[in-house]
């Protein structure tokens, strides 16, 4: 009996872990599918969202239950503006047909953020004080409980996998989203200007990073090193997923944290390996992942 | 134009061409003897400079030639360097005779990897290739007769004179890398390279013209890996240990991707001239720790925005000198006009 319930609390640990993937994977699914660039520093960018909150919190000198919080708010407006100035003065230059560029840029800009958080924090590991959230949780039946900051994390996954499906389906600039996505001169001759277009796309996917390295900095302890493996979580999320749907997204996430998590049960060793290896299967056996709308 | 045929000759060679491998030959005549009255630091040093050389050699034939951009690469240079390990520690093989062994054994890897990779194009091709590389890491760094995550010794060296060792070393990395140059030469100036060109230019140009696209392109990622194979098995036995962490981080793609764009990519000239400045700033600023690597990250941003062909291609453009020319000059009488054109 209690077998089975700790199977079942793996599980749902494994979920739950899958929405804060889900998170990291969105952003980069956003710049993918709109201007078809990989984004190598993405992972980079998530540890920086995740120093930036954390640096603004402690300068807040505000109770560790509000402070990180009204930091992430804080840091929502630069994340944006920050994104929007990086790919209309760098990132426009070296989008196109050919991903060499963009590639060799984003790993480059990877390298570079890397190495100043290591000057500015050093290697040491940090975490964001957040008032005893990230050891907080919550009773679901007998023996078995979940912790609250990961509940309240897939809770914001679910909310922006919801929100991002609305603003690519239902607003103005979605729809701008998928016309330059479906053909940029076209899209062009309609009297959209694609940079602008492209610069909002990683504006918004900012945004999300601010969010998603906010949670992730709550929840674990971060170090500058640490981007590439975020980096690769997000992106196996997104094929597993499928590219083209927030939803498939977010399943991709889940399907990712499980795997993991089920791994680290068996054996701390083998859990990462365990959730790569179901993405090489994935690409192997259905390539174009469960959700796929466009390819 | 007028429709009677013209008669035209096709050119190889250039005068350059023709004086650089002369001079080739007498730099690496010259190296050869190093061992001879070379202290051991420079010799070592020069190692480490023929095997990052090889390792971009084989990142510029994969992404420069094949349109492949992989940042999974350190995948087979790791894998050559513990096939070594095993080859010598387990199997008793000599190390020096290992070597070519291990970059075999690499190669042989490298066929299922592509049946993988291959789902993959473009910007999630490059990522897909570095989840295989952690995968290699991971699941030698749960191995432990390897030394897990630790890493371990290559003891097969042991009964080897520490001189031998040294000098038997650098002839090997050295032979390697010309090796190497020559073969990547030989292959673009090939019918192959030729169909390689193409397919870079245009995949589904290419097959409409009879060319095996899938075929030509695991051809180039299975030599490319037995390159990164090689260079992995001559990096750690010089290094005599050998840990998952180094042989299997991403800063290998790092160097090698920095080499190309700044030398050149699509050029042989290129990764040899990116890989001198490499090494060169290795030696002045490498004490700076974090801020050289800042300095490096940028560096590659500006030269690709700025700079696409790096330092060699832009040179090689504007003055017309090309060393090893692997293009095809079509050149007509002098009557006739137009002068020579590149294909």
């Amino acid at each position: 009996m209690t077998g089975t319930l700790s199977w079942i609390s793996t599980v749902v640990q494994g979920v739950l872990l899958g929405g804060l993937y889900a998170m990291f994977a969105m952003s980069q699914s956003l710049i993918f599918g709109v201007m078809r660039l990989t984004n190598t520093a993405h992972g980079d960018f998530i540890i920086l969202a995740s120093f930036g909150v954390f640096s603004v919190a402690v300068a807040l000198g505000l109770p560790p239950a509000v402070a990180p919080w009204l930091a992430m708010i804080l840091m929502l407006p630069i994340a944006f503006g920050a994104g929007y100035v990086l790919q209309r003065l760098v990132l426009n230059r070296v989008v196109g047909r050919d991903p060499l560029p963009s590639l060799v840029v984003t790993f480059g800009l990877a390298i570079v953020i890397e190495n100043l958080l290591q000057e500015i924090y050093t290697a040491d590991p940090r975490s964001i004080e957040s008032g005893g959230l990230n050891v907080a949780s919550i009773s679901i039946a007998e023996g078995l409980s979940v912790g609250t900051l990961p509940l309240l994390t897939f809770a914001v996954a679910v909310a922006i996998a919801a929100g991002m499906q609305w603003l690519s389906g239902r607003t103005a600039l979605g729809r701008s989203f998928r016309a330059v996505s479906d053909d940029r001169d076209a899209a062009q001759l309609m009297g959209l200007d694609h940079r602008h277009i492209y610069a909002m796309a990683t504006g918004i996917a900012f945004a999300l990073v601010a969010v998603a390295g906010a949670l992730h900095g709550m929840k674990t302890t971060f170090a500058p090193a640490d981007g590439p493996a975020l980096l690769l979580y997000g992106f196996e999320a997104v094929i597993i997923g499928g590219m083209g749907s927030f939803y498939g997204t977010l399943l991709g996430g889940i399907i990712l944290g499980v795997t993991q998590v089920i791994g680290f049960r068996f054996d701390p060793g083998w859990g990462i390996w365990l959730g790569h290896i179901v993405f090489l299967g994935m690409l192997l056996f259905r390539p174009t992942g469960f959700f796929a709308k466009t390819r | 134009m007028s429709a009677t045929f013209r008669t035209f000759e096709v050119h190889r060679a250039t005068r350059a061409s023709r004086a650089g491998g002369l001079v080739s030959l007498a730099i690496v005549a010259f190296l050869a003897t190093l061992p001879l009255w070379a202290e051991a630091g420079t010799l070592r040093e020069i190692d480490e400079l023929a095997c990052y050389l090889i390792y971009a050699m084989m990142w510029n034939l994969l992404a420069g030639y094949g349109g492949m951009v992989s940042i999974g690469q350190q995948a087979f240079l790791g894998l050559g360097g513990y096939a070594l390990l095993v080859m010598g520690n387990f199997a008793g093989i000599n190390p020096f005779v290992a070597v070519p062994l291990a970059a075999i054994v690499t190669a042989l890897f490298a066929i299922p990897v592509a049946q993988i990779a291959f789902r993959l194009q473009g910007g999630t091709f490059a990522i897909g290739t570095w989840v295989i590389a952690e995968v290699f890491r991971l699941s030698i760094a749960n191995w432990s007769a390897v030394g897990g995550g630790s890493g371990t010794s290559l003891t097969a060296l042991r009964g080897i004179e520490k001189a031998t060792r040294i000098h038997v070393t650098f002839w090997l990395c050295l032979s390697a890398a010309v090796i190497a140059i020559a073969a990547t030469y030989l292959l673009l100036r090939s019918r192959q390279g030729l169909a390689l060109l193409a397919i870079r230019d245009s995949e589904v140009a290419s097959e409409s013209q009879g060319i095996h696209v899938r075929r030509t392109k695991l051809g180039v990622y299975v030599a490319a890996a037995f390159g990164a194979g090689l260079a992995g098995a001559l990096y750690f036995l010089g290094n005599l240990r050998i840990s998952p962490d180094a042989a299997f981080t991403v800063n290998w793609s790092a160097f090698g991707i920095f080499i190309v764009m700044i030398g050149g990519i699509g050029t042989i000239e290129g990764p040899i001239i990116g890989a001198l400045i490499f090494y060169l700033l290795n030696k002045i600023a490498s004490d700076f720790g974090t801020w050289y690597l800042v300095g490096l990250g940028a560096l590659a941003i500006a030269v690709t925005i700025k700079f696409p062909r790096g330092l060699w291609g832009g040179f090689s453009r504007r003055f017309d000198v090309h060393f090893f020319p692997v293009q095809r000059r079509l050149v007509l009488p002098p009557d006739e006009k137009g002068g020579s054109f590149h294909a």
